[in-house]
């Protein structure tokens, strides 16, 4: 029977079916764990005497709590250091693998992952954090889950899950220069709104897609949750073999040709029937931001401020006063006009080499503006060894922005790295929520490229806008900055330190 | 999880509908580590009343709650289930439950038991008028006896059985361990594992600190 890319992995999976409308019973093939859902589930465990059934798929790090300075001292927050001893503590009793600050495997938990090669297609992946969607870039059947099911997938290795629906999102065309996978993703959300993938797993597909990078489809699907879908799904192709092979944990020799094998079926049939289809023609779209406290209040960085008197829904209507007023907004005010405070770049959704690299071409030769703070995190610690490797440091240091250890760092506020009340953001990060990045803080999601060009002139901008000023970044070549494949992250490139 | 057939304990009378898991146990408890130790938590802003029924000596000891309609509505908080059942409430009865409570609770081994509203302010009126009165919930007969009264109430088949078997979600999916394990062997092997760990060379990281650079301003 045909089958969507979705179902051909779930039907992988199933252990065992429910009867009677009973959930099905699902095989998980990677647990990712760390230190902020996990404490109660390994409680569980120990309260009712059972152990991880396999610590071999499971893997621990250390990402949202973490400092991104001075890592090396003891964590000054005694919440934050009492949560990540804790996760140190219940890896070393259950047998879990965990990278630890300082080790150059930590790093938020969606990266780490992918380059040490555990992420692979067809897979089912879990983490107690939503942006677990992330992961479905590869073609893996990959989704959040709360602090009962932690448990759940520690004791058993499976879950009991609910049937979904499938949609496809056909992105066709090509990606003008300056937009990224950021601004598909922003549109998409903007599209069908942060419901409207309640219940379905998503499989982005078209030309636009295929032409991503690994890195950037990973982008993509890490916010699939913003738009309320559980998963979101790319089919694996020559992109996506290129990038896992020879990273650590990559299938070798014959099983390598077994995999292959088998990613090369995990595509959706010709005559299967998604649930739900959308279209979007990526030569329309322009650099994305939003203006509002949902990821889907976004708009063409051309547009202006939405006027919530002309919005006919209602509920729609009290919303964007409502967002409006947090935001500290003018109706019908332009968005290229919006003066941030910060530019962060950094994140599970932006934080990964490619996106450092692009942002070092604009940063290159030029000096941030003087009222702007600009903190630059890399996803992982592997992620800032190669950008160092790569001299990308001195370039982020010249520029006048801060260099940082790697972590979750400003996408939230659970550690240092916060906005204070009223202040404003450009961020490569995921949600824009009241308070996300700090009690009062006003945040725009904005894509790697948006995020250097307003740490340049102070105001959301894209790259067009720096070309505009600046006849220099007229020769700057922002097509070769997204949308085409850059070099991925090369686990055995050797480090100076 | 324990098994539940029936349970008698002191009656906690509730008079208050909506009662949000915000109330049940604030947002500052959530960055604990453990999932026991929450009973000071519940209803904590509540407790700096005096007047509150928990803090009369003849509710302290309650392990029935009988709570106004919409009980557990807003934040999906686990720990609000957690919190109960660290106090010591084995049952909470209302007229009607918010959807994610309710299966927080059925996770956890909290009978959440659903009563008419009528039913609801009789037995209120027992255990006001004579606080430290027992309430009896039978969960194979559905009933709840307080004094003279015997109520009918509610709970769906699936959380009965389970509750009365002692099984929680972990329990029951291990009672198909064999499928599991024959799952397990059929699995290609090239999927990937953890462990043995395939490290990587091992490179020391720096420790960054905050720059304090001059600022030259920029032209525009």
């Amino acid at each position: 029977m045909a089958g969507t890319l979705a179902e051909k992995v779930w039907a992988e999976h199933v252990v065992r079916r429910g009867d009677d409308g009973a959930p099905d019973l699902l095989y998980i093939d990677l647990h990712l764990v760390h230190e902020v859902t996990s404490p109660q589930a390994f409680e569980g465990l120990r309260l009712a005497g059972r152990r991880v059934r396999r610590p071999d798929l499971t893997l621990a790090t250390e990402d949202h709590n973490t400092p991104t300075l001075d890592i090396d001292l003891p964590i000054a927050d005694l919440t934050s250091r009492t949560q990540i001893q804790t996760l140190r503590n219940n890896a070393a009793e259950f047998g879990v693998r965990i990278h630890s600050l300082g080790d150059a495997d930590q790093g938020i938990v969606h990266q780490v992952g992918p380059q040490l090669g555990l992420t692979q297609p067809g897979m089912t992946v879990v983490c107690g954090d939503s942006h677990t969607s992330t992961h479905g870039a590869f073609g893996a059947l990959a989704f959040g889950i709360g602090t009962s099911e932690v448990e759940h997938v520690l004791a058993t290795q499976t879950l009991p899950l609910a049937p979904f629906k499938t949609m496809a999102i056909n992105v066709e065309g090509q990606l003008p220069p300056g937009t990224t996978s950021k601004d598909i993703i922003l549109a998409i959300i903007a599209k069908i709104g942060t419901g409207g993938g309640q219940g379905y797993v998503l499989e982005y597909r078209g030309e636009a897609i295929r032409a991503l990078s690994m890195e950037a489809r990973m982008t993509v699907c890490n916010m699939s949750i913003e738009a309320g879908a559980r998963a979101g799904m790319i089919a694996p192709d020559e992109t996506t073999f290129e990038y896992l092979r020879g990273r650590p944990h990559a299938p070798e020799g014959a099983d390598w040709d077994a995999a292959l094998e088998h990613w090369r079926t995990l595509r959706t049939d010709d005559d299967a029937i998604f649930d739900v289809e959308i279209e979007l023609r990526a030569s329309d779209l322009e650099p994305f931001v939003t203006w509002g406290t949902n990821p889907g209040q976004g708009l063409p960085i051309s547009a202006t401020v939405p006027v919530p008197e002309e919005i006919a829904e209602e509920n729609e209507r009290v919303a964007a006063e409502r967002a409006i007023e947090y935001m500290g907004l003018i109706p019908g005010q332009p968005l290229r006009e919006i003066p941030v405070d910060t530019v962060f770049i950094g994140s599970c959704t932006n934080g990964r080499i490619e996106d450092l690299r692009s942002v070092a071409k604009v940063f290159q030769g030029r000096r941030k503006n003087d009222d702007v703070r600009v903190l630059v995190v890399p996803a992982s610690a592997r992620v800032r060894l190669q950008a160092e490797a790569e001299g990308l440091d001195q370039i982020f240091l010249d520029f006048g922005a801060e260099w940082r250890n790697a972590g979750c760092s400003m996408c939230l506020g659970m550690n240092p790295d916060q906005l204070q009340p009223g202040e404003r953001a450009a961020s490569t990060s995921n949600r824009n929520f009241e308070g996300r990045q700090g009690k009062g803080g006003r945040t725009h999601l904005v894509s790697p490229l948006v995020a250097a060009a307003t740490a340049i002139r102070g105001t959301l901008s894209s790259v067009a806008d720096l070309a505009a000023d600046d006849p220099t970044f007229a020769a700057l070549d922002v097509a070769e900055l997204d949308g085409s494949p850059l070099a991925p992250l090369d686990p055995q490139v050797p480090v100076q330190v | 999880m324990e098994k539940f057939t029936t349970h008698t304990g002191i009656g906690v009378p509730l008079r208050r509908g909506n009662v949000d898991t915000d109330q049940i146990i604030p947002a500052v408890y959530l960055k604990r580590v453990t999932r026991t130790g929450f009973e000071d938590a519940l209803f904590s802003a509540w407790r700096n009343d005096p007047g509150f029924v928990l803090n009369q000596d003849a509710y302290r000891a309650g392990s029935v709650l009988v709570a106004g309609p919409d009980f557990g509505t807003g934040s999906s908080r686990e720990h609000a289930v957690w919190a109960l059942k660290d106090y010591g409430f084995r049952v909470v009865l209302s007229h009607r439950f918010a959807d994610i409570f309710r299966g927080n609770s059925g996770k956890q081994g909290l009978l959440a038991a659903q009563l008419a509203q009528e039913d609801i302010e009789l037995i209120w009126k027992v255990l006001e008028s004579e606080p430290g009165t027992e309430v009896t919930v039978d969960l194979g007969a559905r009933t709840v006896t307080c004094r003279d009264i015997v109520a009918p109430f509610q709970v769906d088949d699936y959380t009965r059985w389970r509750l009365m078997e002692g099984l929680d979600d972990i329990g029951l999916t291990l009672a198909h361990e064999e499928d599991i394990t024959a799952f397990e062997q059929s699995r290609p092997s090239h999927k990937p594992a953890t462990l043995p760990a395939k490290h990587l060379p091992t490179v020391e990281i720096k420790a960054a600190r905050p720059i304090a650079l001059p600022i030259t301003p920029v032209g525009r």
